[in-house]
């Protein structure tokens, strides 16, 4: 690799966190699901440098990333199913909206 | 080093940046549709990543399940639920300014515990390919990749049951 193993790390540390800025200040729900995405995609990046520049073979790290694509997949079909069910029964998405089971 | 290798050094640290950019652009845009089309790039930029990584097979498997399935899906959820036309509708709650402070602060904890952690790199760097990781997968990995596949099998079932109508 090219560049030092830290900066990688650094780097994915700042996108976990911009994803989890917009999980937390999206009032849109498929805006919530968008930022979910670039969190999942911040963990595969740190699964592959440290699969290949630590002590370990890096077909570990290359294979939890498939198993983290696939279950992205899931997420993204499960959640996106949910939301238009929300949309259908609420005519509203926007999650501060949603609070028929808060008291 | 030679004069490619700083190249494709500086060029890496270029990607990085661009990737940061068009995900904080991703997370901040007020149109929903603007944001998937910034989250595109930002999966492109990934498996551009995962390319200089030499993880090429990863680098394909992010275009086809990202960029081709995954964003389909969420343009067809956006066009099927939000009035993106809107501009009067906020959107993004109060929480913006605790968000940037509490993350701020983790991040001012997290990246001095990266710097100052010893990692034991090897002095060379590994790469695999897609017959080994084919490998790994039937052989070492077999029980997870049954037990993901019929993960993935039920969540999809599930999703088409949550999102038919009544009727």
């Amino acid at each position: 690799m090219s560049i030092p193993l830290t900066h990688l790390l650094v780097f994915t540390t700042l996108l976990f966190l911009v994803g989890l800025y917009g999980v937390l200040t999206r009032r849109n729900a498929v805006g919530i699901l968008i930022s979910i995405e670039i969190m999942l995609n911040a963990v595969n990046i740190n699964f592959v440098a440290f699969g290949s520049t630590l002590k370990t073979s890096p077909d570990l790290g290359q294979v939890f990333v498939i198993f983290i694509i696939v279950l992205a997949a899931a997420t993204a079909a499960v959640g996106l199913a949910i939301v238009l069910a929300i949309y259908r029964n609420q005519k509203t998405i926007y999650m501060d909206e949603i609070d028929l089971l808060k008291w | 080093m030679s004069f490619f290798g700083s190249l494709a050094t500086v060029s890496f640290y270029a990607v990085l940046v661009g990737v940061l950019a068009v995900a904080i652009l991703t997370v901040t845009t007020r149109n929903l549709f603007h944001a998937a089309i910034f989250l595109a790039f930002t999966l492109l930029g990934v498996a551009l990543i995962y390319f200089f990584l030499h993880a090429e097979f990863l680098a394909g498997v992010q275009i086809l399940l990202y960029v081709g399935a995954i964003m389909t899906l969420v343009i067809f959820a956006i066009m099927l639920t939000a009035k993106i036309g809107d501009p009067s509708m906020p959107q993004s709650n109060h929480q913006r300014l605790p968000a940037f402070v509490g993350l701020a602060i983790l991040s001012f904890i997290l990246i001095p515990a990266i710097l100052k952690m010893p990692w034991k790199t090897e002095d060379a760097f590994q790469t695999t390919n897609a017959v080994q990781i084919g490998k790994a997968l039937m052989g070492e990995f077999v029980f997870p990749f049954e037990v993901i596949s019929l993960v993935l099998l039920v969540a999809l079932i599930g999703a088409i049951v949550v999102s038919r109508s009544d009727q």
